[in-house]
């Protein structure tokens, strides 16, 4: 997708028409595209192979597994070692002290051999390692997850170097560095400079380069006095013209340090749901130190005291290291996930607030339809073929380069008018002004024009055909526009413009309906337009003739429901709707106003992303979910594997539970150890990249993933236990 | 197993689904202040309560002065109960003459019988006088058995209001539970076995000469008073040491199939209760489903184990099937009069209950039965559970397996539309350490104690699960016990005492502490993308999470003594 197309998805209609209207006089390069309008842009899914183009091209070498990224991965699993790093991950500093403990007691047998009683210096040098191992694959998938957005934040800080800013002070200019720089200054950039802080434009036109922030290279334009277009980003490069910038930011506090801040994860904090579920993880933690401290007792009274180092080797298998290990880099990789698709999630806790959305709160202009209109019908009328309407209607339209215009040449040439003439050099364009209200075209000896009905019905000097008034009444009713056409003085048809509809929308929207999620389309058209677009759109509820300032209102009575809502904003006016809806995704291009009160900010500006990030949430909380479920499911095998061997002396019958027929006592506890910190490894990948996802209702996500991970995290360490054991066995390591 | 078995157990099954309904839709009418056909009886009454101990019908209580009511109340009970012990001898409707009881086990009967345990270190007709068993037992047997039933109340008003302060009024529910509930089926069932022969007077104990010649003494007293809340209450103090072995307890085949009915009824009720309070009764019966299941795993275990016989006889040759001319299986320990089946039955009931009445001498089960016996108290006495108890242990487990799996639906957790946030989750966690530490600590002390170890009668695995049964038995508010176990010790009496307690309170006080936060809460609306928890994929998450739960936490400890103890008897070695 390229520039313009972001910026059509997310312009209104007010907008729409002070463009339309400037158009054929100042034209840049970008609008004088002929392919402009004529085809809807593709709706931005991370499904559609421009975007995962876009994707691989910014992510092209940042695969979490490319070699630089790996190695420093590698380097923070140890650097992560400490201590005070581990307190913030209980279930891990329980794992590391227990592999201290077990590394103590094997190095102190060399000195005092007794304290060796009850297993061998090989068994306690191999727990040891692999109780350490443990510690460092869990260490290790954290910094895998952190270190893309380490790498990514380094080349966002090299764009933060120091700029000299041009300062306008008493109608003077003046140079300073960026960073003295303070809210309120006003600063003149020029063609080739870089913006030297966040602001907002209070004068001027220009196009400007937001790739650093974005990954996109096409230039967007910059103008005062527009919700959506007059916000500027530091370390962004004014492409053409120039820009009067007002500072909007303190040095330290602009968008470019808070999104260096928040891709390398620095001033991460534990989301509710993460916090919750590392209670419920210390919480199982105590009750197996429970477990495996009232075993030595129990185990004296049957006559066999058991060594510590199998009592520890017990306790981590039954501790939840899976889920304790990768659970910091679920929550990184989610937020990665997030980032990756250009939406700066503020909080973690957006993200998880996503997948609980239940109602889309929908703006109709810019988030369902494109918000310019196109060229639906062209009609003959007053007697005219259809043929003199086409002809009309592709020729009023070859000089004019609005969206409008180019989607009605578009229409006549599929619907016959033959496309063979161009503009020739003698031809005398009539450019649209407000007071003639019609555009066209003078050649051969015709002339070609269209315009307002009453416009050019005041041109021909002809009363209203009775058709054409139908048609237009008709078209009106349906929420168009009409359009008339004349040929060499006469009227020949009507043109209907109307709204369109994002294609693939139609289809999402009953995908959320399968997930459970209500879609409401909030316009301020009439209700006949709003039912028209709805039904097409297929949105589940609508609210016709809605300011603005209604959507707070809407937001709260959704709430007191019980729902939860999402919604999308640019605009100062959409600033309190955005505060209070659950889930907030503010526009890049819109004002700081709408940025500081929303909790997503999508960098492209286009707000069909957020069916996205809500997918992406439910993608992070079932990621969470599934691996929690399989590493409490693993215990029962770790225990079917460790119980028989570890109170083998004691009653050798109880070799019947060990259902896995294991090698030997020493190698049942070895494999299943191994396992345990190997599995972390395994899962790395699943936890970098997310459980797969594809929406449908919660009771068959549930089934499903009860199956693979609740039956499979049950059956799967039965197998890979006695795989390991086989070759520890063959091995000959215990 | 034979068709009589089968037709015992689908007669239980049955007659307890029928219960569920009518009972549950009686008490959520009770308890949310509606009338009922009692109403015209019993309002003047309750009325009446209410002026007399000052209490204001109509104030509700936030959490922390509902549980400090619960507390005060219970404490206050204890108290009471221990003096009534100590001065028994002074007082009057004291016809045998007892004294003092001691203080040790004056303190773990108080203890016992204000938990809802009645863990009983005492022989009854020896000990204790008329008056300590209706003024101080019977009594708290009503108000131990109401104040579960406030506390699930309580928890069930936190899962269905909508950002609300208040869980409700303990001193209401308390006098609403015993009036409504526990006082009028007292009442009518009492009659019904009079009918059936058991005792009710205050006479002295009569002594008789047997047709042997020898002289015995047939203890009397107000059986049958106590016998139904006994039950009903899930509290299980037998009148008699033999409990509901014992004729007078428990006279006839019909009397049996009364009485295990009247364990599981106000539990298995309650769910139906819940289910119409949180305005749909298939979350109740969902509950149900998952007690329901528990149970006849339990019970066939059991039952192809008991009725299976002991491996060295059948080692012996000795024919133990079951046949027209004898019931077959193990019998030791059963009465005869009841057979394998009705044993079984009674001896999962009442585990799977926390009410611990017995009628067959659960250490003479064998080992692995034994072992479904105990694994029925640590899984928390959810299996219906003690009354009120049980519920709010379910609820409990429902909001962990909400938590644990519901993330796979891509939702954080939800419970009833109830956000499942840190601190329920902190608070869940609570209520299951507190279960786990009380079992495990105190069973490990006592197994490497000296006079932990005396107390017990068989060497080996036997004795480690009388311990184990002991502490499970008293932290899960049970009762019953392996009878090998002297447990009239003043380690066991204080121990035991202290597990009762914790077993309890320490539960109760975190339920409590969640239902005032979801009480709070919004009530979200329900959707297709909320995860059901109606279905039998949630009623079957629910079960994998109590016996996950419960197997994590004390497989080791099960390994080392019914299991184990199976495995050996299947080798030869007994204990």
């Amino acid at each position: 997708m390229s520039g313009h197309d972001r910026e059509q998805a997310g312009v209104t209609d007010r907008n729409r028409r002070q463009d339309s209207q400037r158009a054929p006089r100042t034209m840049p390069a970008r609008d004088a595209d002929p392919m402009r309008g004529l085809e809807p842009p593709p709706v931005r899914t991370p499904e559609t192979d421009e975007m995962k183009e876009l994707l691989q091209r910014r992510l092209r070498g940042a695969s979490p597994w490319s070699g630089p990224l790996l190695k420093r991965a590698l380097r923070d699993a140890v650097v992560k070692l400490d201590p005070r790093h581990l307190v913030t991950n209980p279930v891990m500093l329980v794992v590391e002290i227990g592999a201290l403990w077990t590394t103590a007691v094997t190095l102190a047998q060399l000195v005092v051999p007794e304290l060796g009683r009850g297993f061998s210096l090989g068994f306690g040098i191999q727990i040891s390692l692999w109780l350490w191992f443990t510690v460092l694959f869990a260490n290790f998938a954290e910094a895998l997850a952190e270190a893309r957005g380490k790498a990514q934040a380094e080349t966002l800080r090299a764009t933060r170097k120091e700029t000299p800013a041009r300062r306008l002070r008493d109608g003077r200019e003046e140079l300073v560095p960026s960073s003295q720089l303070r809210k309120g200054d006003i600063v003149l950039v020029r063609e080739g400079e870089i913006i030297p802080g966040d602001g907002e434009v209070v004068e001027g036109i220009a196009y400007v380069n937001e790739a650093v922030i974005t990954g996109e290279s096409a230039p967007v334009l910059k103008e005062p006095g527009t919700d959506i277009r007059s916000g500027v980003t530091a370390g962004t490069q004014v492409v053409s013209d120039w820009l009067k910038i007002r500072i909007t930011a303190d040095p330290g506090e602009s968008f470019l340090d808070r999104m260096i801040a928040l891709v390398e994860g620095a001033r991460r904090q534990k989301t509710p749901n993460e916090i919750a579920l590392t209670i419920l993880l210390v919480g199982l933690t105590l009750v197996f130190l429970l477990v495996v401290a009232t075993v030595e007792p129990f185990a004296i009274y049957a006559g066999n005291p058991v060594a510590t180092v199998v009592l520890v080797a017990l306790l981590v298998c039954l501790m939840p290291t899976t889920i304790g290990g990768l659970l910091p880099a679920i929550g990184i990789a989610g937020m990665d996930r997030v980032a990756r698709f250009n939406v700066l999630a503020l909080s973690g806790r957006a993200i998880e607030a996503a997948g609980d959305v239940d109602v889309l709160l929908l703006d109709k202009t810019g988030t369902i339809t494109y918000g310019n209109r196109l060229a639906a019908e062209i009609i003959p009328v007053n007697g005219a073929s259809l043929l003199d309407a086409l002809i009309a209607a592709r020729q009023s339209s070859l000089a004019d380069q609005t969206p409008e215009g180019r989607s009605l040449l578009a229409l006549a040439e599929q619907m016959g008018a033959p496309a063979t003439e161009g503009i020739r050099p003698d031809a005398e364009i009539i450019a649209f002004t407000a007071q003639a209200r019609l555009s066209g075209l003078r050649q051969g000896g015709h002339e070609y024009l269209k315009g307002a009905p009453e416009a050019i019905l005041a041109r021909t000097g002809e009363g209203a055909p009775a058709d054409l008034n139908e048609q237009i009444e008709r078209i009106a009713r349906e929420g168009g526009t009409p359009l008339a056409l004349a040929l060499d003085g006469r009227v020949v048809g009507v043109v209907h413009f109307k709204d369109t509809v994002k294609p693939g929308l139609r289809q999402r929207f009953q995908e959320f309906r399968r997930m459970g999620i209500k879609t409401i389309m909030i316009t301020g058209d009439n209700p006949l337009t709003a039912a028209t677009i709805a039904r097409e759109a297929g949105v589940d509820e609508f609210v016709a003739g809605a300011k603005p300032e209604d959507k707070i209102e809407i937001i709260r009575e959704l709430q007191r429901q019980g729902h939860l809502v999402a919604m999308t904003g640019d605009g100062t006016n959409d600033a309190p709707a955005l505060a209070q809806a659950d889930v907030a995704l503010a526009m890049n291009s819109g004002t700081a106003a709408a940025k500081e009160a929303a909790n997503l900010v999508d960098l492209d500006s286009n707000p069909t992303k957020l069916i996205e990030v809500i997918a992406l949430g439910k993608q992070l909380l079932i990621t969470r979910g599934a691996i929690t479920t399989f590493s409490i499911a693993n215990d029962v095998a770790k225990y079917f594997a460790i119980i028989p061997a570890m109170f083998a002396t004691a009653y050798p019958e109880l070799g019947t539970l060990d259902v896995m027929r294991l090698a030997t006592p020493e190698s049942a506890i070895l494999s299943a150890v191994i396992f345990n910190a190997l599995i972390i490894v395994a899962l790395v990948p699943l936890a970098l990249r997310g459980v797969g996802y594809r929406p449908a209702p919660a009771a068959e996500l549930l089934r499903r993933n009860l199956l693979v991970y609740g039956v499979g995290g049950i059956v799967a360490p039965f197998i890979g236990i006695k795989l390991i054991d086989l070759i520890i066995a063959a091995l000959g390591l215990a | 197993m034979n068709a009589i078995a089968l037709v015992q157990i689908v007669l239980f099954v049955g007659l307890l689904l029928a219960l569920t309904k009518p009972l549950g839709a009686y008490m959520a009418r009770v308890f949310q202040g509606e009338r009922t056909w009692l109403s015209p009886l019993l309002s003047p009454l309750e009325r009446a309560v209410y002026r007399a101990c000052v209490i204001d019908p109509a104030a509700e209580q936030r959490w922390p002065s509902y549980a400090a009511a619960v507390l005060l109340f219970n404490l206050a009970g204890m108290i009471l109960l221990y003096a009534l012990q100590r001065l028994q001898g002074f007082l009057p409707l004291n016809p045998q003459g007892f004294g003092p009881v001691a203080p040790d086990l004056a303190f773990n009967t108080a203890a016992s019988f204000s938990t809802n345990t009645n863990w009983q270190a005492y022989s009854g007709e020896r000990t204790m006088s008329y008056l300590t068993q209706m003024a101080g037992l019977t009594v708290q047997n009503f108000v131990s058995a109401a104040t579960g039933i406030a506390v699930a109340v309580a928890l069930i008003r936190g899962l269905s209001r909508r950002s609300a302060e208040a869980i409700g009024n303990f001193w209401v529910d308390l006098v609403r539970a015993t009036l409504y509930v526990l006082l009028p089926f007292s009442v009518v069932v009492a009659l019904v076995l009079v009918w059936q022969g058991v005792p009710q007077n205050l006479k002295p104990y009569i002594h008789v000469q047997t047709l042997e010649g020898g002289a015995q003494t047939i203890a009397q007293g107000p059986v049958a008073s106590q016998e139904v809340i006994k039950l009903l209450g899930t509290n299980g103090g037998g009148f008699f040491n033999a409990n509901s072995a014992h004729p007078y307890e428990n006279p006839t085949p019909l009397t049996n199939l009364i009485e295990m009915l009247l364990i599981f009824a106000i539990p298995a009720g309650l769910t139906h209760t819940f289910g119409r309070m949180v305005g749909d009764t298939r979350q109740g019966w969902a509950v149900w489903a998952a007690m329901a299941v528990l149970f006849v795993a339990g019970l066939a275990v059991t039952l192809l184990v008991e009725q299976g016989g002991n491996p060295l006889l059948a080692r012996l040759g000795v024919d133990q099937q079951a046949s027209p001319l004898q019931p077959g299986g193990n019998l030791e320990g059963k009465e005869v009069r009841f057979g394998i089946v009705a044993s079984v039955l009674f001896a999962v009931v009442t585990t799977a209950a926390s009410c611990g009445a017995v009628n067959t001498m659960h250490d003479s089960l064998l080992p692995l039965s034994g072992g479904v016996t105990m694994f029925n108290m640590q899984l928390g006495e959810v299996i219906f559970g003690g009354v009120g108890s049980g519920l709010y242990g379910m609820l409990i487990f429902a909001i962990l397996a909400v938590f644990i799996a519901g993330l796979m639906v891509g939702r954080t957790p939800e419970y009833l539309g109830k956000k499942i946030e840190s601190f329920e989750i902190k608070m869940a966690m609570l209520f299951v350490l507190a279960g786990a530490a009380s079992i495990l600590v105190f069973t490990a002390w006592a197994s490497v104690a000296p006079y932990g170890v005396s107390s017990i009668l068989n060497p080996g695995p036997h004795g480690f699960s009388e311990i184990f049964y002991a502490y499970s038995s008293g932290t899960g508010n049970n009762g019953s016990a392996f009878a090998g176990l002297s447990a009239n010790t003043l380690f066991y009496n204080v121990t035991v005492g202290l597990a009762m307690l914790i077993g309890r309170f320490l539960t109760m006080v975190p339920v409590l502490a969640i239902a005032g936060s979801l009480a709070r809460k919004p009530r979200l609306a329900p959707g297709l993308g909320t995860m059901p928890t109606h279905t039998p994929l949630f009623v079957g998450m629910l079960v994998g999470t109590v016996v996950i739960v419960g197997a994590l936490s004390f497989f080791p400890a099960l390994a080392l003594g019914p299991i184990a103890e199976q495995l050996l008897l299947g080798a030869g070695r007994t204990f």
